[in-house]
C-alpha cells in the first residue's frame, strides 16, 4: 500500500538504518536518525524531563532514544501510526510497564527533577501523583461511590466519612458526572453507559488529586457525543492538571492539545505547537501522516 | 452472467451440504447426551430400587409384662441387678402370647423372631423408667434381621429366606395383626456399624466423613489458594516456577491410592500418628485435593480481566492491595467452585483411606479427630463386600446418602458461583 510513497527523510544521507526494524508501515526510503527530534521537544517549566529514553521488550526495541519535556499544565498529545510506541512511552511515565517482566527501560526519566525509575522510588507514591485513564473504560465491579472512593481510601486521604463524601462529590463534579449519578451512587458502575464509565474512570483518577493525568486513547471506545463530553472535560482539567494524551484521532489532538508529538516506529520524529504540527509540519513523515498518506 | 448464476448455484448446493452436516452434528450431540442420561437413569433406578428398603426397619409392637420375678429383678435402679437380670424372658413371653399356636415348646423358634439386641433395648428403657417394673407396657422392639428380610423381600430370589415355614406363617399372621410393622429406619441414621444388619447404621461413617472433610477443608483451601496466588501474582517466571507448575499438574493426575501409600509411609510410620483417624485421613485427602484447588484457583485468578488490575495499579494500589481488593473478590467464585468440587471428590474417595486403616470395623460414632473412624464410601465398600445379603440394601441406602451429600455440595458450588459472580 505504501510502496508508492517515496517520502525521504531529511537525514537521508546519514544512512543509519536500525537492524531488524520492521518496515511494514514505513515508506521504503524513509530514514530517521535515532534520537534526532525536529521541532521543540524541550520546555522551560518541565514537569517531566525525559532524556535518552530507551524501552525494549526482550530483543525488540520499542522506544529508541527519545528525549522530551512535558511542561507544567500543558496538554500534550502523542500521535502516530499503530505500533509506533506512543502507548509504551506513555506507560513509562507512571511505570505501568513494571508488571511486564521482559520490558526494560533505560535513560533518565524525571518527574519534578526526581528520577522516576530510581530504585528507592516508591511506585505507589508515583502513581498517586501520576494518574492514568485507559483506552477501555475499566471501572471496578463495585458501586459508583466505591469506584471514586477507592483511591482516597487506599492512600488514606480522608479520615472521616464526610471528607470522603466531599472528595467523591468533587471528583464526580469535575468529571461532569455528578448530575447524572448523584441519585444512584450505590448503583454498580458496570451498569453505566460507555461514556459515563470513562468519565467515572477520569473521576476515579482525579479523586487522588494527581498532578499529571495520562490518557491512553481515552475516547477510542466512545461514540462522538461521549467523546465530545470527555474532550470538554479535558479542556477544563488542563487548568489544574498536566495531561498527556495518546490518541489516534488527529482531530482530537488538534482540538485538545497545546503541543503534539509525532512518533514513528519508536522514534520521536517531531514535537511542536499543535497548530504548527497540523498546519506546517517540519518533518516529511509528520506531513505524510497527518495528510493521511499512511498510518 | 452465467458465471454468477453458477456461483450462486454452487453456494446453494454447498449450503444444503452444510445444513446437513450441522443436523448430523446436532444428532450426535443429542445421542451422546441421551446415552449419558440413560446410564444415569439406570444407575439411579438400580440403586434406589435396591436401596429404598434400607430406609425402613421391621419392628414388633406388643404388650410386655415387666414381671420382676420373671426377670430376677426387684429394683430397676440397682445397676448390679440390671446387669444380671433377664430381659429376654418378658419379651419372649409377650411374643408367645401374640403368636397363635405357639407354646412354651416352640420358645426357641419364637425367640428367633426377636432381634438379639431387643433385650438390650428393653434394658435401656427400664433403666430410664425404673417405675415400669411390675407394670405392663406397650413396647416396640426391633425384629430379627431374618424377619426383616422376610417381610421386605419374601418372594425375591436374590434374598435367601432363613425362616422356617412355620416361622414364616407366624410372621404372616403377626403382620396381619399389625404386631410386626415396618417403619422409618431411624436406627440406620443414629448408630454406627454393626455385625447385625438391622442394627447397622451410617452415623459413624457420616461423622467420620464430616471430621475428615473438615480437616481437608481447613488445610487444603488456605494452602491451595495461597499457593495459587503466589504462583500467579508474585512468583517470578523462571525454571523453578515452571518446574513447580509441571509438578502440580502431574500431581493432579496421580492415582489416589498413591497418596494413601504416602500417608501410610509418612504420617503413620514416620510421624507415628495413629491409624484409622480422621486427622490422617484428612491429611491424605488434603494432599490429593491440593492440586485440584491450586489449578482451579489459578484459572480463576487468570480469568480476572487485566483491565481491572491496571485500573487499580493506575490509581496507586500496591501489589497486595490489587490482589486483596480486586483480584481475590473477582476470583473467589471460581476458587470456591474448584474447592467444593475438589472436596466432593475427596468425600467420595475410598482407596487412599483403605491404606491408612480407615477401613476397620468401627462400631462407635467417633468423638473427635483422633478417634478411630470410617467414612461413607468406605462403609459402602465394607457392606458391599459383606456376605450377609441384608447389608446390600444398607449399602445401597448409604450410597444414596453419599450421593445426596455430593449433589448438595455441587448445588452449593453452583449457588455460590451464581451469587458471588460479578459482571464487568
Amino acid at each position: 500500500m505504501n510502496t508508492m510513497n517515496p517520502t525521504i527523510a531529511k537525514e537521508a544521507d546519514h544512512q543509519e538504518i536500525e537492524a531488524g526494524t520492521p518496515v511494514r508501515e514505513q515508506p521504503e526510503e524513509t530514514i530517521i536518525e535515532e534520537g534526532k527530534t525536529v521541532g521543540e521537544p524541550f520546555a522551560d517549566n518541565a514537569k517531566f524531563k525525559l532524556r535518552d529514553v530507551n524501552v525494549s521488550y526482550g530483543d525488540t526495541r520499542a522506544i529508541k532514544n527519545i528525549s522530551l519535556d512535558v511542561a507544567k499544565n500543558e496538554v500534550i498529545a502523542f500521535i502516530g501510526p499503530s505500533g509506533c510506541g506512543k502507548s509504551t512511552f506513555l506507560r513509562c511515565l507512571n511505570r505501568m510497564n513494571d508488571s511486564i517482566e521482559i520490558c526494560k527501560v533505560t535513560g533518565s526519566l524525571q518527574l519534578d527533577d526526581q528520577d522516576i525509575y530510581d530504585r528507592r522510588r516508591d511506585v505507589v507514591e508515583l502513581r498517586a501523583r501520576v494518574g492514568m485513564v485507559f483506552q477501555k473504560p475499566n471501572p471496578f465491579p463495585k458501586s459508583i461511590y466505591d469506584n471514586v472512593a477507592y483511591g482516597p481510601r487506599i492512600h488514606g486521604l480522608a479520615n472521616r466519612k464526610s471528607d470522603l463524601d466531599d472528595i467523591v462529590e468533587n471528583s464526580l463534579r469535575k468529571a461532569g458526572l455528578w448530575s447524572e449519578v448523584k441519585d444512584r451512587l450505590d448503583a454498580t458502575a458496570t451498569g453505566m453507559s460507555g461514556g459515563q464509565q470513562q468519565r467515572l474512570c477520569i473521576a476515579r483518577a482525579i479523586a487522588v488529586s494527581p498532578e499529571v493525568i495520562l490518557m491512553d486513547e481515552p475516547c477510542s471506545a466512545l461514540d462522538p457525543i461521549a467523546t465530545a463530553r470527555v474532550e470538554e472535560l479535558m479542556a477544563e482539567m488542563s487548568e489544574s492538571y498536566t495531561i498527556v494524551i495518546v490518541t489516534h484521532s488527529m482531530q482530537q489532538a488538534a482540538r485538545v492539545s497545546n503541543r503534539t508529538a509525532y512518533f514513528h516506529l519508536g522514534h520521536l520524529v517531531e514535537v511542536n505547537e499543535t497548530n504548527k504540527v497540523f498546519t506546517s509540519p517540519e518533518h516529511e513523515l509528520t506531513e505524510s501522516y497527518i495528510t493521511g498518506r499512511f498510518g | 452472467m452465467t458465471d454468477q448464476r453458477s456461483q450462486a448455484e454452487i453456494v446453494r448446493q454447498s449450503l444444503k451440504r452444510r445444513y446437513r452436516k450441522e443436523r448430523r452434528f446436532r444428532a450426535y450431540g443429542i445421542l451422546a447426551i441421551a446415552i449419558a442420561l440413560s446410564a444415569l437413569v439406570v444407575l439411579f433406578v438400580d440403586i434406589i430400587g435396591k436401596g429404598y428398603t434400607g430406609f425402613t426397619k421391621t419392628t414388633i409392637t406388643m404388650e410386655v409384662e415387666l414381671d420382676g420375678e420373671m426377670m430376677y429383678l426387684d429394683d430397676a435402679t440397682d445397676k448390679k441387678q440390671i446387669k444380671m437380670a433377664d430381659f429376654v424372658e418378658p419379651l419372649l413371653q409377650a411374643l408367645i402370647r401374640q403368636v397363635p399356636g405357639a407354646t412354651e415348646e416352640n420358645r426357641d423358634a419364637v425367640r428367633d423372631l426377636l432381634n438379639p439386641y431387643a433385650s438390650n433395648e428393653l434394658r435401656d428403657m427400664l433403666e430410664q423408667n425404673p417405675e415400669w417394673l411390675g407394670t405392663t407396657q406397650t413396647l416396640t422392639v426391633l425384629a430379627h434381621t431374618d424377619v426383616d428380610v422376610y417381610v421386605k423381600h419374601a418372594g425375591d430370589d436374590a434374598y435367601s429366606i432363613k425362616l422356617s415355614d412355620r416361622q414364616q406363617r407366624w410372621v404372616d399372621q403377626l403382620v396381619e395383626k399389625e404386631v410386626v410393622q415396618t417403619s422409618f429406619n431411624d436406627v440406620f441414621f443414629s448408630s454406627g456399624d454393626s455385625r447385625d444388619p438391622s442394627r447397622a447404621g451410617i452415623l459413624g461413617a457420616i461423622v467420620g466423613s464430616l471430621l475428615t472433610m473438615l480437616v481437608t477443608l481447613v488445610l487444603s483451601f488456605p494452602i491451595g489458594v495461597a499457593a495459587a496466588i503466589y504462583l500467579e501474582e508474585f512468583a517470578p517466571q523462571n525454571r523453578l516456577t515452571d518446574f513447580i507448575e509441571v509438578n502440580i499438574n502431574n500431581l493432579a493426575a496421580v492415582p489416589s491410592i498413591i497418596f494413601g501409600l504416602l500417608g501410610l509411609a509418612v504420617f503413620i510410620n514416620l510421624f507415628g500418628m495413629p491409624r484409622s483417624v480422621p486427622v490422617v485421613g484428612g491429611l491424605v485427602l488434603t494432599l490429593m485435593t491440593l492440586p485440584t484447588i491450586i489449578i482451579s484457583s489459578r484459572a480463576a485468578i487468570k480469568s480476572v480481566p487485566p483491565s481491572i488490575r491496571e485500573a487499580a495499579e493506575g490509581i496507586g494500589a500496591s501489589k497486595m492491595q490489587v490482589v486483596l481488593h480486586h483480584v481475590l473478590p473477582l476470583a473467589m467464585p471460581g476458587m470456591l467452585t474448584g474447592s467444593i468440587i475438589g472436596m466432593a471428590q475427596a468425600l467420595g474417595e475410598t482407596a487412599p483411606l483403605l491404606l491408612i486403616g480407615m477401613v476397620a470395623f468401627i462400631v462407635d460414632v467417633p468423638d473427635g479427630f483422633f478417634d478411630s473412624a470410617t467414612v461413607l464410601p468406605v462403609q459402602v465398600f465394607l457392606w458391599a463386600g459383606s456376605p450377609e445379603l441384608a447389608f446390600i440394601e444398607r449399602a445401597s441406602a448409604a450410597i444414596m446418602v453419599l450421593l445426596a451429600f455430593l449433589v448438595s455440595m455441587n448445588a452449593l458450588a453452583i449457588w455460590l458461583r451464581k451469587r458471588l459472580e460479578r459482571r464487568w
